[in-house]
C-alpha cells in the first residue's frame, strides 16, 4: 500500500526538531528567506497535514513543486531526518489528491514520466525524432519561419538548447558482455540510464572501458528500463516499483560483484530499492542484496583500488574543478571519490569550486516545472565555475551535465563539462596509443 | 485582539503586499523555533526592512492592540521566538545587512537580521575576531543574539554577546527610536540602558541595529580530545586547568550519549567507547598556545585521561568544534523528542552536578546526554523521550524539578545563555526572588504597559 503522510511514520516526522540547521544550505531558502520554503518549514507543513491540522492543499502543492529535492538539508540534519522519503511520500500525496494546480507542470509530469520514461523503446524513438530534427535542417527551417512559437513558452524557451541527441545510442557501442584483458577482478552490471543512454552514450562506453581497464567483466543488456528515480522523485511511487522490479528481474544481483551506475540521481534512487519493495515478498529478499551491490562508478573504482593511467587525457596542461551532483554528494554521500579520480590523472591540476554542492538548477524535471528558479541557479553555479579559470568543470550526472553546459554556452564561457570517467578513459585511452 | 483585515491592509501598505504573510501554509512554519514540543501559530507574519518600517508596524499593532513576537531566524531554545495567541510576528531576517566596519574602533555596525558567522567572517577580512559563537551562529542573527545574550563555546575566555554590545537602536513599544551607547569604550553618561534591553527577550523593545566591539583575531590555535572513562575525572581535569591559572577559549564536555550521537552524524573521529570526552582549545599568541597545550595534556594526563589526542590541522580542528555545535540536534537521533536543559553551575561545583544528573537520569529512569561548557559551569543535560508517552513526560518533567532544586541549592542559575522565554518561566521565581521578580514587572509596564512586546515571555 502506498505511504501517505497521514499513515508514514510518525516518528520520522518528529526527527525534525527544527533547530533550523538546515536553513542555510537549503536553495529555496535562500532565495526568498520564508520558512514555508525551508526544509524545516517543510517538514512542519507535512506534519501539519499528518496531525489534521492541514489538507493536502493546492499551495502545498506549489511549495512541493518548489522545493528541489536536492538533499542539502539532509547532509546538514545533525538530527538524522529523512527528508528523502517525506519529499517522495508528500509529492505522492500530491498526485493522489490531484492538486497541483499547474497544468503546464502535470504536462511535463505526464510526458515524461508516464509515457517517456516507462518506455525505453519510447524515449529512443523520441531522441531519434528529436535528433532527426536538430540535425535535418528542419530545426532551421522552423525557428526561421516562426514555427516554435506555436511552442508552449518552456519548451520554445529551452528548445534552441535542448541537448543534442546522440547518432547512436549504449547498444550500438557496448556489447552486452565484455571481458578485460587479463585476470577478471570482479563481474559487473552496468547500468546505462535514460537520459545518459539519449545523449551522453559516450560516457555509458567510457564507463565500461575503465571497468575494463580494472580488470572488470561488464554486463550491459541492450534494452534497460529506467530505474524509476524520476517517478519516485515525482510522487509516482506505483510506477516506480514497477520499474525496480523490471531492472532487478533483469540484473538478478546474486550474479554481480556490484551494479553500476554512472548518474548521481539514479544511484541515489538505485541505493533504495529494499523500501521500495518492502511489501512485495517476491522481491523484498533480492530488493536487500540489490542496494548492497550499487554501486556509483566512482565509488567502485576507488573501492577496488583505481590504476593510475601513465598518460594525460589532456594535450596541454589543464585546470579541472568539479561540480558535485545532489544525488551523488547528499543522495549518496560521494564527495571524496571523484576528486580522488581526477588527481590520479596527469597533466590535470584540481581546483575546488565554491559551493561545489549547490544545487545547479537541473534537479530531474525542474528545469521544467520551475523554469525562474533552475535558471537562478544555474546563473550562481556559471559564475563560480568561471571563476575557477578552470578550462573543464567535471560533475556526474546528465541533468548536471546539461543544465550545465547551457549556462556555460549561454555565458559564452569556453569551458568544457566532462564525467570524470570520461577524463579516466581518455588518459588510458592514450596510454594504449603511445 | 485578532488582527483586522483593515490592519493587516495598513501593515501591507507599509511593507509592501509580499512582506505579509497570513496563508495558513505560510504561518504554520513560523508557529515554533529552535525548543521542543511549543507550538502556536501566529495571525500574520510582516518582514519590515527599516527602522523606520519597524517603528511604523509597532505604532500600527499598538493602535490595534496586537502583541508582536519579534522574529530573527527562530533557532533560540527557550521559547522565546514562539508566537503568542494572537500575535503578528516581525521577522527582521530581511534587515540583514553589515552596515560597517570601522578597523580604527575595531566595531562593527550590523542590522539586526545579520547572520552571526557572517559578522565574523566580516571581522576576520580585517584580522578580527568576533568571539560568541552559539550553537546556531551559522543560521543565528545578531539581533537575536542580542536578545537573548547569547553565550557559546567560547564563553570561558571571551564571555557572552552582553561582553561585545556597544551600543543598540531599539523601537520602543510606542513607535519611537530610541539609540544608546557609541563607539567610545569608556561611556558612563547616564543609566546603561542597552544593558537592559541585552538579554529582555523581546519584550521591552525590538531591536533594529547593533554597534559590537571585535578584538584582534588570534593567531594560533591548537584543538585537543581527552578521553576518560570516568567523568569525574573530565570534571577534575577542568579544575586543575582554572586552577592551573589557564584559561582555554573552549572547554567542552560531552558524555557516551552524546558522542555516540554527534559521530552518527559528524563522522570527526569522536570516540565512541569512553564515558566522557572533553574538547580542549586554547587560542592567541603561538608560543603562548603551545605552552598551555602542552600544560593541558599534561593535566588531563594526570587526571585520569586514556588518552589525549591532538587536532591534526586547522580544517580538523574547526570540523570538532562544528560537530559539538550540533550536539543538540544530534542528540535527536536516539529517540522522538529532545528536551534541552540550560543548568549552570559555579564552576567549583560541577562534579557534584554532572554526578546529580546522571543519579537522577537513573532514579527516574530517563535517558539523558548531558554535553556543555565545562569550563563556564554550562551544563546542558538533555532528556530524550516520546511526547506521546505521557508517563514518560511526567517523569521528564519530575527529574526538571530535581535538577532545578539541586542547581539552585548550588548556587546555579535555571538559564546559563538559552534565555526564560517560555520553557524556563516556571522556575524564575524560585531563583530570583520576589523583590527582583517585581523590579522585572515594574519595568515591563513602565515601558510597555499594554503588554504588547513578546507577551508572557520570562514571567506572566
Amino acid at each position: 500500500m502506498r505511504a501517505t503522510l497521514t499513515t508514514i511514520d510518525y516518528s520520522i516526522l518528529q526527527q525534525c526538531m527544527h533547530c533550523g540547521m538546515c536553513l542555510p544550505t537549503c536553495p529555496t531558502y535562500d532565495a526568498t528567506g520564508r520558512e514555508r520554503h525551508s526544509p524545516r518549514g517543510r517538514i512542519a507543513l507535512m506534519r501539519a497535514i499528518a496531525d489534521g491540522d492541514l489538507e493536502v492543499s493546492p499551495t502545498f502543492g506549489d511549495e512541493m513543486s518548489y522545493c528541489l529535492g536536492c538533499l542539502a538539508c539532509q547532509t546538514a540534519c545533525p538530527a538524522g531526518v529523512n527528508y528523502g522519503v517525506l519529499f517522495e511520500t508528500a509529492r505522492s500525496d500530491i498526485q493522489a489528491a490531484n492538486v497541483d494546480p499547474a497544468l503546464k507542470r502535470r504536462f511535463w509530469r505526464a510526458l515524461t514520466l508516464k509515457f517517456l520514461f516507462m518506455r525505453p523503446a519510447a524515449l529512443r524513438t523520441a531522441g531519434g525524432l528529436l535528433r532527426f530534427h536538430q540535425t535535418s535542417g528542419l530545426e532551421t527551417l522552423s525557428r526561421r519561419i516562426g514555427l516554435t512559437r506555436l511552442l508552449p513558452s518552456d519548451l520554445r524557451r529551452l528548445e534552441p538548447q535542448a541537448p543534442a541527441v546522440a547518432r547512436q545510442f549504449s547498444p550500438s557501442l557496448i556489447a552486452p558482455h565484455e571481458r578485460p584483458q587479463g585476470a577478471v577482478r570482479a563481474r559487473v552490471a552496468l547500468l546505462t540510464g535514460c537520459v545518459q543512454d539519449l545523449v551522453f552514450p559516450d560516457i555509458n562506453r567510457d564507463t565500461a572501458d575503465v571497468l575494463l581497464a580494472n580488470g572488470c567483466e561488464v554486463d550491459t543488456p541492450a534494452s534497460q528500463p529506467c530505474c524509476g528515480s524520476l517517478h519516485a522523485h515525482n510522487g509516482e511511487i506505483e510506477m516506480a516499483g514497477t520499474l525496480a522490479r523490471r531492472l532487478i528481474d533483469l540484473f538478478p544481483p546474486n550474479r554481480y560483484d556490484a551494479i553500476i551506475s554512472n548518474a548521481g540521481g539514479c544511484g541515489s534512487h538505485l541505493r533504495h530499492y529494499a523500501p521500495l519493495l518492502a511489501g512485495d515478498p517476491a522481491y523484498s529478499e533480492r530488493a536487500r542484496i540489490w542496494d548492497g551491490k550499487v554501486r556509483d562508478i566512482q565509488e567502485w573504482l576507488v573501492e577496488l583500488g583505481c590504476r593510475q593511467p601513465s598518460a594525460s587525457p589532456v594535450d596541454a596542461p589543464a585546470t579541472v574543478t568539479y561540480h558535485e551532483s545532489c544525488h551523488l554528494v547528499h543522495g549518496q554521500k560521494i564527495s571524496r571519490q571523484p576528486r580522488a579520480i581526477l588527481r590520479l590523472l596527469p597533466g590535470v591540476t584540481l581546483t575546488e569550486l565554491p559551493e561545489s554542492s549547490w544545487c545547479c538548477g537541473s534537479a530531474g524535471i525542474y528545469a521544467l516545472t520551475q523554469p525562474d528558479q533552475a535558471d537562478a541557479l544555474l546563473k550562481r553555479k556559471v559564475e563560480h565555475i568561471t571563476s575557477t579559470g578552470a578550462e573543464i568543470v567535471a560533475t556526474a550526472n546528465p541533468g548536471c551535465h546539461l543544465q550545465i553546459a547551457r549556462g556555460l554556452k549561454n555565458a559564452g564561457a569556453n569551458i568544457r563539462v566532462m564525467h570524470p570517467v570520461s577524463l579516466l578513459a581518455a588518459a588510458y585511452r592514450r596510454v594504449g596509443r603511445a | 485582539m485578532p488582527l483586522s483585515a483593515s490592519t493587516v491592509d495598513a501593515l501591507a501598505a507599509v511593507v509592501g503586499r509580499g512582506g505579509v504573510l497570513t496563508e495558513a501554509e505560510d504561518l504554520i512554519p513560523y508557529s515554533f523555533d529552535g525548543t521542543a514540543a511549543l507550538k502556536q501559530r501566529p495571525e500574520a507574519v510582516i518582514f519590515p526592512r527599516t527602522t523606520a518600517e519597524v517603528s511604523d508596524c509597532v505604532q500600527l499593532a499598538a493602535a490595534a492592540r496586537v502583541p508582536i513576537v519579534t522574529r530573527g531566524s527562530g533557532t533560540g531554545l527557550s521559547g522565546g521566538s514562539v508566537p503568542t495567541p494572537g500575535s503578528l510576528v516581525l521577522c527582521v531576517a530581511q534587515m540583514n545587512a553589515i552596515l560597517d566596519l570601522d578597523p580604527r574602533n575595531l566595531t562593527l555596525r550590523a542590522q539586526p537580521g545579520a547572520i552571526t558567522q557572517r559578522i565574523d567572517e566580516a571581522a576576520a577580512r580585517h584580522g578580527l575576531f568576533y568571539p560568541p559563537d552559539p550553537g546556531s551562529m551559522r543560521i543565528s542573527t545578531i539581533g537575536g543574539n542580542v536578545a537573548e545574550n547569547s553565550g557559546g563555546l567560547r564563553g570561558l575566555k571571551y564571555g557572552v554577546t552582553r561582553d561585545y554590545v556597544m551600543g543598540l537602536e531599539v523601537v520602543l513599544p510606542d513607535g519611537e527610536v530610541a539609540r544608546f551607547g557609541n563607539q567610545c569604550v569608556k561611556d558612563v553618561a547616564g543609566y546603561s540602558l542597552k544593558d537592559l534591553f541585552i538579554g529582555s527577550e523581546g519584550t521591552l523593545g525590538i531591536i533594529t541595529e547593533v554597534l559590537i566591539r571585535l578584538v584582534p583575531r588570534p593567531a594560533a590555535r591548537r584543538t585537543m580530545l581527552a578521553l576518560y572513562d570516568r567523568i569525574e575525572d573530565a570534571a577534575a581535569t577542568v579544575s586543575a586547568i582554572v586552577a592551573a591559572h589557564i584559561i582555554p577559549c573552549t572547554l567542552e564536555f560531552l558524555d557516551r550519549v552524546t558522542a555516540v550521537c554527534v559521530e552518527d552524524y559528524a563522522r570527526v573521529g569522536l570516540p565512541t567507547d569512553c564515558e566522557a570526552v572533553l574538547l580542549m582549545e586554547t587560542d592567541g599568541h603561538p608560543a603562548v598556545v603551545a605552552e598551555e597545550a602542552a600544560q593541558m595534556e599534561a593535566l588531563a594526563r594526570q587526571h585520569g585521561a586514556r588518552d589525549v589526542r591532538a587536532a591534526q590541522n586547522e580544517a580538523e580542528a574547526l570540523q570538532l568544534a562544528a560537530a559539538r555545535r550540533n550536539a543538540f540536534s544530534a542528540l535527536a537521533r536516539k529517540r522522538p523528542t529532545t528536551i534541552l536543559e540550560d543548568v549552570t553551575v559555579p564552576r567549583s561545583e560541577l562534579a557534584p552536578m554532572v554526578r546529580f544528573i546522571a543519579d537522577t537520569a537513573v532514579a527516574f529512569d530517563l535517558q539523558i546526554g548531558t554535553f556543555g561548557h565545562m569550563g563556564d559551569g554550562n551544563l546542558h543535560p538533555t532528556f530524550l523521550a516520546d511526547e506521546r508517552d505521557t508517563n514518560e513526560m511526567h517523569r521528564v518533567h519530575e527529574a526538571l524539578e530535581a535538577i532545578v532544586k539541586r542547581t539552585l541549592e548550588l548556587g546555579g542559575t535555571i538559564t546559563g545563555e538559552h534565555g526564560v522565554g517560555l520553557a524556563k518561566k516556571p522556575w524564575l521565581r524560585q531563583q530570583m526572588g520576589d523583590a527582583s521578580l517585581g523590579l522585572m514587572r515594574r519595568i515591563k509596564q513602565t515601558l510597555d504597559p499594554h503588554n504588547l512586546l513578546n507577551p508572557g515571555k520570562i514571567f506572566d
